[in-house]
């Protein structure tokens, strides 16, 4: 199987703090992989620089064969980068149908009448068809992560990346999220998930990367990795030999 | 009686007004840049109108096919070119850079059109006249007043029903994920600057054939742009006709009580209301 992604010896700093140090891995075509690591280990920055809002200082991305390092965050999109944030930034003055829509019409590439089959197919998808004409600025937390998830769907990713969509929702909640997930990543969609929820993650991705000081610490197995003593060390911050 | 004419007569001349601010509210409302250049580009709207009339020999307002693709293009070029690379958290470099725009649009006009006042002619329409009730009002504003709300309810319309005003929107909204959705945010914000130049020029077009008009009046304009935009609040485009009323009504009403009053009282009331309310009378975006 080809790699859809791939990161080769990414670093970024601020100053003296380093979110990212040569951080090289490869995600195959329709492999969902997990990410794991302490608050601050420069999770979400690697998402930003997977999607071009942040530009690496050294290292290059690679997205489906193409380097795409030097293209904007608009036309990674386009090509097929798609993202949910841990904190939901939806636009909060457009309903929840629209901001569907921009995903469908500027990302998909979309119009018409096929951008509004897809957005409706996918609103339904994730529980927030009944709420489509409501502004997005009223949403409950739960609503917004949903939001997040279907403007993200809406997109037609070929890579899906979620950031600790699961955090802040009950056990139900959860439950019947991991199964929506289950299902985009079963229609073919590559995905990398960084949760904290860790349960919820093992429930979905095939393998596990650790990463701590924006390097990467451990990579394998989900459940040999969690079980490693560097992640007990380093992310459960708990001495093995204690 | 007499009042009620000033009333009326303001009211119509608010049209005028409405559509110097149309495009400056658009403008601040999509990428919030306030435009110092933009009382200076409805004179060189007017003034593009002043030669297409005399080179195609045609009515002023069918100078309108010329002027409004040339005032929207020029507004693409405007933000693709310059103004989208001052654009960023801080205020300042857009005010600096357009009022810089200002100065050299000046001087140009100067240059090519002299500082001597010109008009256009409208024939007919700039006396026409009918009577209502007892009122006597002139086709060219009652005219003006009209195309203020026509512009503006198709502002609306683009705005709140077409894919373009979603883009624009989300794009105001939030720019990071915007672009994160795929939209190209320095294209968008060019369409947002074509389309408020295009409206621009419809302004520029009927200031010229209401009065004379020379290089050096951009700045009058600006401020009753700006006036106006502040009174109705700002990104809202009905509140923004509705701004353009009230400095209208305040002008001819300072007008009725003493000639010399007709500015002083449209700026006093402006800094009345901004004084009670200081977002304006029905603010969209929050401060």
């Amino acid at each position: 199987m080809s790699s859809i992604l791939k990161l080769d010896g990414l670093s970024r700093s601020f100053g003296a703090v380093t979110v990212a140090d040569s951080l090289s891995y490869e995600l195959a075509q329709g492999e969902a992989l997990g990410v794991i690591g302490p608050n601050g280990a420069g999770k979400t920055s690697m998402f930003n620089l997977i999607t071009g809002t942040l530009s690496p200082d050294a290292g290059r991305v690679e997205f489906a064969g193409r380097d795409v390092t030097s293209q904007s965050a608009a036309s990674r999109s386009r090509m097929g980068i798609a993202r949910s944030f841990q904190v939901p930034q939806p636009f909060s003055g457009l309903t929840v149908f629209e901001n569907a829509m921009i995903a469908a019409t500027q990302s998909a590439g979309l119009t018409g009448h096929e951008a509004e089959t897809l957005c409706l197919t996918v609103l339904d998808q994730t529980e927030l068809l009944n709420k489509a004409n409501k502004l997005a600025g009223g949403l409950t937390l739960l609503d917004r992560k949903r939001l997040e998830l279907t403007r993200a769907l809406c997109a037609k990713p070929k890579l899906l990346l979620l950031d600790e969509i699961a955090g802040g929702l009950t056990e139900a909640e959860c439950k019947s999220l991991v199964q929506t997930i289950r299902d985009i990543h079963a229609s073919g969609v590559s995905i990398i998930w960084i949760e904290h929820v860790v349960h919820a993650l093992l429930a979905v991705v095939e393998r596990l990367v650790v990463i701590d000081f924006g390097r990467k610490i451990a990579e394998g197995d989900p459940h040999e990795v969690m079980d490693s003593r560097e992640v007990k060390e380093i992310y459960l911050g708990i001495e093995a030999d204690a | 009686m007499d009042w009620l004419n000033a009333i009326v007569q303001g009211t119509l001349l608010g049209g005028l007004y409405a559509l110097f601010a149309a495009g400056l509210s658009l403008i601040f409302g999509v990428m919030r840049l306030v435009n110092i250049a933009h009382g200076d580009l409805i004179v060189l709207a007017a003034y593009l109108g002043l030669t297409t009339t005399v080179a195609l020999g045609v009515h002023p307002l069918l100078a309108l096919i010329v002027v409004v693709p040339a005032m929207a293009a020029i507004g693409y070029a405007l933000q693709r070119g310059i103004l989208n690379q001052t654009l960023g958290d801080d205020l300042l470099p857009p005010l600096l850079v357009t009022f810089g725009i200002s100065v050299i649009l000046q001087n140009a006009l100067l240059e090519v059109y002299t500082a001597d006042p010109q008009k256009m002619n409208a024939g007919a329409l700039e006396t026409a006249s009918f009577d209502l009730g007892g009122l006597t009002l002139g086709w060219l504003p009652v005219l003006t007043m009209l195309v203020a709300i026509a512009v503006i309810a198709g502002l609306q319309w683009v705005f709140y029903r077409t894919p373009l005003g979603r883009a624009f929107r989300a794009t105001s909204d939030n720019q990071d994920i915007a672009q994160l959705m795929g939209l190209n945010k320095a294209h968008v914000f060019g369409l947002a600057m074509a389309l408020a130049l295009a409206v621009t020029a419809i302004a520029g077009l009927f200031l010229g054939i209401r009065t004379s008009f020379d290089p050096s009046i951009g700045g009058g304009r600006l401020i009753f742009g700006f006036e106006a935009v502040i009174i109705g609040g700002l990104g809202n485009l009905w509140g923004t006709l509705a701004g353009g009323v009230i400095l209208g009504v305040a002008q001819t009403i300072g007008a009725k009580i003493d000639p010399g009053w007709q500015l002083l009282a449209g700026h006093i009331v402006f800094l009345l209301i901004l004084a009670v309310r200081p977002n304006g009378l029905f603010p969209r975006v929050a401060a």
